[in-house]
């Protein structure tokens, strides 16, 4: 990295809440420092100021919905020389992507008064779909302390320390008691990514999965054990059916779930 | 070194006997020289100045280099054990880790946690005749053993070497390889996967340069480092030629990260390749060695 | 105080009611003392300052993927089973760091952590992590190197051992010849006995440290009748105990069958998630991660627990040596039940049964252990592990 000049940070919004980068505002202690290594050159959502491109590294959140979008994230791209997806949405299509369970121009001519004006495509697609990606950060939203560490990790040429193990890993850690085996409570830890600090089964939540896929899931296996706690082919769909519907393996453990409460 | 009785009288020792102190913790190094050895290759000479005598080594060993603030990676030492207040180390730049390695300038500091490992067996092998098969970045752990033999010569009988590069532009320490090739007595063989222009010598795998060199299979140790495919065919037509498993040596690599046996990741089987290898004789690590996954 | 010789394997009586007294003792010699307790619907350990944290009352059920907490109207302070924590969490914590580092010119400048960790006394360890605890001893201070940080925190603790009084669904010690009773790595252990109105405890001397904390609390030498009462407690734990894992020859079993179609029948239950590995009181595998300030200024190096199951556990040039579940879970299968005995000349497997329990899915070792004897063959009698190349 070269030590003299700060590198330029550029923020992009896709289709999604902003949740995302609210962490990087959120991280208040830090932010100072962040100001101080980076040259933040594009963030809409914190400044008006905008330098243009090319851009050192690119935060990119949302998901791919539109037309305009496509073209929109290949302009990215060719601005920036490191891209980073930060979200559920930018990472697996986001909420938005149940959609791609169904028929959107349904969707579009019920909600809207002149559909003619809506130019939406069928389906919510992360950003990796269109563009090559350097670096996924998971979550729904994204931890403030792994923004941190990728932002770290870019600037002094390491790896970002975010496993992609499972929530129990962190579970376990952290000595939280296992929600699943010592209360019945469904819990999609065992299938998904770390990185939350295994919040909800710290407050006797069961995971809703807001990081997405880890990275050998066997949500088949995770789904059976649901079954004999008693959790319905129905209920176990709107599980994988949330923030990461549209990842490969959530996508599919909600499918054929779904062709077999179909079936029964 | 204080012991403590444990409960029913077992006794146990709390402090470390080997010759680190400080096991988990990088000694800083100076480095002092960095050639390019290829396109992605470099070789770093380093110097303690809080140890000016250097680290004392054993050809095959390998140390822990920590790039500040980027990690720690396991690397072999490829320079002279007769020299050890050089350290001397070949780094390709494939990761993170050593892309930063790499990097480095004269002056810049590197941590250093090491020797860790086991050697080659260059005692075993006095009086035999010696074949030294390297295929990439493997001829690295090898030079130091090739130092040993050289100076010891009259101790060994033939001595050869095999060296296989994917390209041309690959191969490492090219003007000491001619060097060496012109010394009496050692028998040196090159090839690459893929020739590219002007490249004259062989082509093809490094397995195909055996039948070149002559050697008593009943008296002989091979020593043998470099992708695993390539260590695994290179034993074979060994065993063909009648060389037992036991006079056959590889060098194994893992992922280790304590360097002591104690993070478990470079497991093969029941050894540690960091503390038990990564030197290993074949007949050794046989049972364990290019089953799928072990 | 006048009394019985207090020497290795004599035993004595403390009523109960004194339980408190001890445990003020422990605190008054500088010991951080940790017991267990209920949190959360569970038995964990934690710090111990009252007899009124103890579990009294309280009971479990255990069986793969279940845990139940039962509330009980007995008066007992140690029925319960194991919790999912040992003394793992103490001894060879989640996360330690190992050393900071402060950039300083073209260089930098290293500092290693030396923080002296509490000197804990454990109070209600179970035969099982005994053995847990002897193999950490073997992992980290019986080679060439000691790991300063097991050593630090390791070295004066004081371990009061319970003798188990229940078997629970998922233990399987006898088997392993790890328990129920205390034999080995603890300077005091007692076993709870209620008879009627009584509450006391049959105390065994492990060591003149025990003996030393016993002499300032009231006992009296055991009767015939008490040592026998506590010896029929043990023996109906270890009757009651439902589960095994026949051990004959099983490192041969496990080094015999690596490509069976067994491992891959696991491979399909098995969710990689690591559970088992984490409640393990004798895994110890660790990854360090190494981090940095945002201005690359100050770094430092962290360890923390690993497992076996993750994908970067077996990491080398871009990919995992040990990419699919069947690998993964026959790896750590084999590690605890062939490989660990090469290695440390024991058993990496305790019997505790922590990994039935908490396993999401509930695959159950000696079921597992049992279906590969059923399946698979034993090729040699005895595998020769060659000697390793010259250190």
């Amino acid at each position: 990295m070269d030590r003299r000049r700060k590198p330029k940070l550029a923020v992009w919004k896709f289709s999604s809440c902003s949740g995302c980068q609210l962490a990087l505002l959120n991280l208040e202690d830090e932010l100072l420092q962040v100001a101080g290594a980076v040259d933040i050159a594009y963030f809409p959502e914190a400044s008006r100021a905008v330098a243009k491109g090319p851009y050192d590294l690119s935060l990119v959140e949302g998901s791919i919905t539109t037309p305009h979008d496509v073209e929109r994230i290949k302009d990215v791209r060719r601005e920036s020389k490191y891209l980073v997806a930060v979200g559920a949405c930018a990472t697996a299509g986001g909420i938005q992507a149940l959609r791609n369970f169904k028929d959107v121009n349904e969707f579009v001519s019920t909600v809207y008064a002149s559909p003619e004006y809506i130019e939406t495509l069928a389906k919510s697609t992360p950003i990796a779909d269109h563009v090559l990606v350097d670096f996924e950060l998971r979550g729904c939203p994204i931890n403030k302390r792994q923004l941190l560490e990728v932002l770290s990790a870019f600037l002094h040429g390491r790896r970002p320390n975010t496993p992609p193990h499972s929530v129990c890993v962190e579970c376990k850690q952290v000595g939280n008691t296992c929600v699943m085996v010592a209360q019945g409570i469904p819990c999609l830890g065992p299938v998904t990514h770390a990185g939350c600090g295994a919040l909800c089964p710290a407050y006797n939540r069961g995971c809703y999965g807001c990081f997405g896929p880890m990275e050998t899931p066997n949500p088949e296996a995770l789904s059976e054990q649901w079954g004999r706690l008693g959790v319905g082919e129905e209920e176990i769909v709107r599980a994988y059916r949330g923030f990461n519907a549209n990842a490969e393996a959530f996508r599919k453990e909600g499918e054929a779930r779904e062709k077999q409460d179909a079936q029964s | 070194m204080p012991v403590r009785e444990d409960k029913r009288g077992q006794e146990r020792v709390w402090e470390t006997r080997g010759s680190l102190p400080e096991p988990m913790l990088p000694l800083p190094f100076t480095v002092r020289k960095t050639r390019k050895e290829t396109h992605d290759t470099y070789t770093l000479e380093l110097q303690s100045e809080s140890r000016p005598g250097g680290l004392a080594f054993a050809a095959g060993q390998f140390n822990m280099l920590y790039a500040f603030g980027v990690g720690e990676v396991p690397v072999s030492i490829s320079g002279d054990p007769a020299a050890p207040e050089v350290l001397v180390h070949t780094v390709r730049a494939v990761g993170p880790v050593t892309r930063a390695i790499s990097g480095v300038k004269p002056g810049d500091m590197l941590g250093v946690r090491g020797p860790f490992g086991t050697r080659w067996p260059l005692e075993d092998a006095l009086g035999s005749d010696v074949v030294v098969v390297a295929g990439g970045i493997g001829l690295a752990p090898l030079r130091p053993a090739l130092y040993q033999l050289f100076r010891r010569r009259r101790d060994y009988k033939r001595v050869a070497l095999l060296y296989g590069a994917r390209s041309p532009r690959d191969i490492l320490y090219r003007r000491e390889l001619g060097r060496w090739d012109k010394r009496p007595g050692v028998d040196v063989h090159v090839t690459v996967d893929h020739a590219t222009e002007g490249w004259g010598g062989n082509e093809g795998v490094v397995t195909a340069l055996i039948p070149k060199v002559e050697f008593d299979p009943a008296a002989t140790v091979v020593m043998v480092c470099g992708p695993e495919i390539m260590m695994r065919f290179t034993v074979i037509e060994f065993q063909k030629r009648g060389v037992p498993s036991e006079k056959i040596y590889i060098s194994m690599e893992r992922n280790m990260q304590c360097g002591i046996g104690f993070c478990g990741h470079c497991q093969l089987g029941p050894y540690f390749v960091c503390k038990d290898g990564p030197v290993f004789r074949f007949g050794t690590i046989e049972t364990f060695f290019g089953r799928r996954e072990m | 105080m006048p009394g019985p010789a207090l020497e290795p394997g004599t035993q004595v009586v403390m009523e109960s009611s004194d339980l408190q007294k001890f445990i003020d003792v422990l605190w008054r010699k500088g010991y951080h003392v940790v017991g267990p307790t209920v949190r959360n619907g569970v038995v964990v350990y934690d710090e111990l300052k009252s007899v009124t944290d103890l579990p009294a009352g309280w009971t479990d059920e255990q069986e793969g993927a279940t845990y139940r907490l039962k509330k009980t109207d007995g008066k007992a302070f140690f029925a319960y089973g194991i919790g999912p924590d040992s003394l793992k969490k103490f001894l060879h914590p989640p996360v330690v760091r190992l050393w900071r580092a402060r950039r300083e010119g073209a260089g930098f400048q290293t500092v290693e952590e030396t923080e002296e960790p509490p000197k804990y006394a454990f109070l209600g360890v179970r035969a099982c992590d005994l053995h847990a605890v002897a193999a950490h001893d073997r992992v980290f201070t019986s080679e060439e190197y000691a790991d300063p940080s097991y050593a630090r925190r390791r070295r004066d603790i004081f371990v009061v051992a319970v003798n188990c009084a229940k078997a629970g669904n998922t233990c399987f010690c006898v088997s392993m010849r790890t328990g129920p009773k205390a034999t080995v790595g603890f300077d005091l252990a007692l076993t709870e006995i209620l008879e009627g109105e009584r509450h006391y405890f049959v105390v065994e001397v492990g060591s003149e440290t025990g003996a030393a904390v016993l002499r300032e609390i009231p006992f009296k030498e055991a009767t015939a009748a008490e040592k026998s009462a506590a010896e029929r407690v043990i023996a109906a734990t270890a009757g009651q105990m439902r589960k095994a894992l026949d051990t004959t020859n099983i490192r041969e079993l496990l080094y015999d069958n690596p490509e069976h179609p067994f491992w891959d029948e696991v491979a399909e239950r098995c969710l990689t998630c690591g559970n088992c590995t984490m409640v393990c009181p004798t895994c110890f595998c660790t990854a360090v991660e190494d981090v940095t300030d945002l201005a690359g200024e100050t770094a430092e190096r962290r360890r923390h627990w690993d497992s076996c199951f993750t994908e970067d556990f077996s990491y080398l040039h871009g990919g995992s040596v040990r990419a699919s579940a069947k690998a993964r879970y026959r790896q750590w299968m084999t590690h605890k039940l062939a490989a660990w005995l090469d290695q440390f000349g024991t058993l990496g497997c305790v019997g505790c049964g922590r990994c039935i329990t908490w396993c999401p899915v509930g695959i159950d070792i000696t079921e597992q252990a049992r279906a590969l004897r059923d399946k698979g063959r034993i090729e040699r009698p005895s595998v020769t592990v060659g000697e390793h190349a010259s250190p």
